[in-house]
């Protein structure tokens, strides 16, 4: 386990390199002159060559990759162009609250949403199952920001029980937390539910068929029994699958929701940077998201082996 | 043969099925599945279901579980009786207590019918969990001791092992004690030792016998093969299309069948004695294989491993027209030493000449044109064709990839379709149309209409009925002698290999034990191995279809090892 743990962090390696050359390669190749983009269309030719001495972009391609890349390595990603701070600080600052809400919407989603998969599997061709699927259809359709407002307007306007907006670190206490956290959970959720509601359902409708589930029953054991200890442990690996990946895509996915609930996460922290052209802080997103997945995959492949003795690594 | 001659008929009834209708579900004018059966078995009883698949054997145990899949079957009608309690009106609840306390399962693939996550200790403990209020170390003990019963081996071990770190009989094994932990009145057994080796299911058979009499347990046990049914029963019910058709103490059965139906069974049963070989031929071998050698595994990033020599040293040659069979057990290479020779897999050491042209190294790309010369057949005729594609494109593909017009292949297909019997609009259906033994004909016709010099038949008359199994190793034989193909044929069965082959090959662990031709290896075995196979095929004393006892047993002098 310990060795192939090791293995797979060494071929992240590769992986996160060419991220890496990516990322470096987004500002040196972008058409123009990137001095020019970073100092504005009010620069003057001072200023630029001030920026391109700052950058070293009078060196060959090589020695730039190579000192930017040593930097990084020591966590050294630059400064913001616009507020000119440490993109490392400022982007671990932003990260807290998104994690928090995204782990807090995966603990919501896989609550509701396998149990709905399982109780539909079980219930496959009723009203129940039906019922679920619809949900799920819903669930896909509307929009994130739809939802966000229809809970706003319902839960903060109308009942008044959360605050409309914001947000409070758990450090903050934990009923500020939730209280600012569960509409923007809610929200992402739903889309989640309905993802994770599916897989459930038709991992299980194919464990179901199986023959061990037949021999469960001839020992005479209780539905409940049959339906989550011996079908959905051996259901499990695709769930797993899609809540890593859709933990993954939530940590880079929360944009719309945290302006929606004006959360100070890594969603508004890309767009801004992105509408104010902050390279070095879109650098630091792209390491980051790309860091994120790995890690996350990883995660997944190892849990597998927790459910799946048959799995070994 | 010596058969079962005890009296039951003083022993209590355990179960009692009358007129017992299943049919499809909210279909009750639809052809039904079980048509007013009648079946009774005593304590202490072995009553043996047999018919072809689809006759209604499975559907029959289920019904009497309670196990139907409510979306696609209910009873109709009937009784099914189970020491006074009547099944077909119970309560789900009921039925749960009625399981594994007085009526007990075992099914046929030991495999799948486990929980592949939860530990096989925990999954024999469940059932007393479920019926009994024994503390959990009581239950531990009690499973400790049924795990002792048959006869598994360093308990304390397998108990906390999963599924799949168990043998196919010591997985087997754990099924019966499932099944028996509760002392039910009747077990059910379907198809039990199907998936085994036949040295494994001697065994099984035993260990149930075994139980039976220590518990004084009635069975019913389900299975196709006759063999099984002459070692075991006491009492035997043929079963066609949802009826049964005949009901008899098992040596009236054998000896004197009353039904058409029965004989047709019984004649179709291949006898153990082997076949004449056929007149050696002059021509030079189609293939050669020198010392082939194949070790799956032993790569590994940071040290080499062992690997698994999954053949080794294995030396044969097949000329034209006839046919070499390999023989051997689970896990005795017989299926690696096919994939080598087709290339399906790289061998790692050792030469295949086919057709003058040493294979074994040739890179994918030069092998291609080779192909032609090699065809294979699978075993099992529903997953081996395209679903998707007509007959006739299956049957086109391969010609026309080897530069064969699109008319001329077409002409082909369609006398091929004759040749394997069956009608020319064939051609445009799809697999799913067709039975089991038609698809297996489809596919020989597939592998034929490359024109090989090389037939290989992997397991493939395994998955079949023993009245289809006859024909298609008729029309095996049809084939070969029509184009002078050579076949090498893999089978476990040796009552297959009696009938089919000219030379047979014993295998074991990845090595050949005895090579020769079949009247000589079959009749007069000078390998253990070889003759512990031989004794160990059911009812190998008994002439099927001749109704009447082997005049000389195949085999075996002396001891065995």
């Amino acid at each position: 386990m310990f060795g192939y743990i090791l293995k797979r962090l060494l071929a992240t390696i590769p992986v996160l390199l060419i991220v890496a050359v990516f990322v470096f390669l987004l500002l040196r190749l972008t058409p123009g002159d990137p001095a020019a983009i970073l100092a504005g269309d009010a620069a003057t030719p001072a200023q630029l060559e001030r920026i391109r001495d700052r950058l070293g972009l009078n060196d060959p391609l090589l020695v730039q990759f190579v000192t930017w890349f040593g930097q990084m390595l020591k966590g050294d990603l630059g400064t913001s162009l616009i507020s000119n701070t440490d993109v490392v600080d400022m982007v671990s600052d932003r990260l807290g609250p998104t994690i928090n809400i995204a782990l807090m919407t995966i603990v919501i989603s896989v609550l509701l949403a396998v149990p709905m998969g399982v109780i539909a599997a079980w219930r496959h061709r009723t009203w129940i199952d039906f019922a679920v699927m619809s949900f799920s259809v819903l669930g896909f359709s509307v929009p994130v920001f739809v939802i966000g407002y229809i809970l706003i307007q319902i839960f903060a306007i109308e009942l008044r029980w959360v605050p409309v907006q914001g947000y409070a670190s758990p450090s903050d206490g934990i009923g500020a937390f939730f209280s600012r956290a569960i509409l923007p959970s809610l929200t992402l959720a739903t889309i989640y539910v309905a993802l994770i509601a599916r897989m459930t359902r038709a991992s299980m409708l194919e464990v179901l068929g199986e023959d061990y589930i037949r021999t469960a029953r001839a020992k005479g054991v209780r539905e409940n029994v049959v339906l989550f200890r011996h079908a959905l442990r051996n259901a499990a690996v695709p769930i797993l699958t899609i809540i890593g990946t859709g933990f993954a895509l939530l940590i880079s996915g929360v944009v719309v929701t945290e302006s929606v609930f004006n959360i100070p996460g890594i969603g508004r922290l890309t767009v801004d940077a992105i509408l104010a052209r902050d390279y070095p802080v879109i650098q630091a997103m792209i390491l980051l998201t790309a860091g994120i997945y790995v890690l996350v995959n990883l995660i997944v492949d190892v849990s597998y082996s927790f459910f799946d003795p048959r799995i070994r690594y | 043969m010596k058969f079962k001659t005890r009296d039951l008929s003083t022993a209590q009834r355990v179960l009692k099925i009358r007129k017992l209708k299943v049919g499809l579900t909210g279909r009750p004018d639809a052809q039904p599945v079980l048509n007013e059966i009648d079946l009774d078995i005593r304590a202490g009883e072995t009553h043996c279901l047999v018919g072809e698949s689809g006759s209604g054997k499975s559907v029959t145990s289920l019904a009497t579980m309670g196990l139907l899949p409510k979306d696609a079957l209910e009873v109709q009608g009937g009784l099914i009786d189970l020491e006074g309690f009547e099944i077909t009106n119970a309560t789900a609840a009921q039925m749960r207590d009625l399981r594994a306390q007085r009526v007990a399962m075992i099914f046929q693939e030991p495999m799948t019918a486990l929980n592949p996550v939860l530990r096989v200790g925990e999954q024999i403990e469940e059932v007393l969990n479920m019926h009994t209020d024994l503390s959990k170390s009581e239950a531990k003990a009690r499973t400790i001791d049924i795990m002792e019963q048959v006869h598994l081996p360093d308990v304390q071990r397998v108990y906390s092992a999963f599924p799949h770190q168990l043998s196919g009989g010591q997985r087997q094994r754990i099924m019966i004690a499932m099944a028996l932990v509760l002392d039910p009145d009747l077990l059910i057994a379907d198809e039990p030792t199907t998936a085994l080796d036949v040295t494994t299911q001697l065994q099984i058979l035993k260990l149930i016998e075994e139980m039976q009499e220590r518990h004084g347990t009635a069975v019913l046990f389900i299975t196709h093969d006759m063999g099984v049914v002459a070692e075991i029963a006491d009492t035997v019910s043929v079963m066609q299309k949802g009826e049964i058709v005949e009901s008899a103490p098992i040596r009236e059965l054998l000896t004197n069948p009353q039904k058409d139906y029965t004989r047709k069974l019984l004649k179709a049963v291949p006898n153990l004695a082997p076949r004449p070989a056929r007149a050696v031929s002059e021509k030079d071998a189609v293939l050669n294989v020198d010392r082939l050698e194949m070790t799956y595994g032993g790569g590994g990033w940071f040290r080499k491993s062992e690997g698994v020599r999954a053949a080794r040293d294995v030396t044969f040659d097949i000329a034209p027209g006839r046919t070499l069979g390999i023989v051997g057990e689970s896990g005795s290479g017989k299926s690696t030493v096919a994939r080598c020779i087709m290339r399906l897999i790289d061998p790692t050491g050792g030469e295949v000449t086919v057709a003058a042209t040493e294979i074994s190294r040739l890179s994918r790309r030069n092998l291609q044109s080779h192909r032609k010369h090699l065809q294979i057949v699978f075993q099992d005729p529903y997953r081996s064709l395209n679903p998707r594609w007509t007959v006739a494109r299956s049957l086109c593909e391969g010609p026309i990839n080897f530069g064969t017009p699109k008319s001329e292949a077409m002409e082909r297909a369609a006398e091929l379709m004759e040749l394997v019997d069956l009608p020319k609009d064939a051609l445009d259906r799809y697999p799913h149309q067709f039975s089991g033994g038609q698809r297996q004909r489809i596919a020989i016709a597939r592998a034929v209409a490359m024109k090989p010099d090389l037939l290989v038949a992997d397991e493939a008359v395994s998955a079949l009925d023993v009245s289809v199994q006859a024909q298609v190793l008729d029309l095996l034989d049809d084939v070969q002698d029509r184009f002078g193909i050579a076949m090498l044929f893999i089978t476990h069965d040796l009552r297959v290999a009696a009938q089919i082959c000219d030379d047979v090959l014993v295998m074991q662990k990845g090595q050949v034990v005895e090579q020769g031709p079949a009247a000589a290896v079959l009749a007069n075995p000078r390998h253990d191995y070889t003759r512990s196979l031989i004794e160990a095929a059911p009812g190998r004393h008994w002439d099927f279809a001749n109704f009447r006892a082997l005049e000389r047993a195949p085999a075996v002098e002396g001891p065995i090892a």
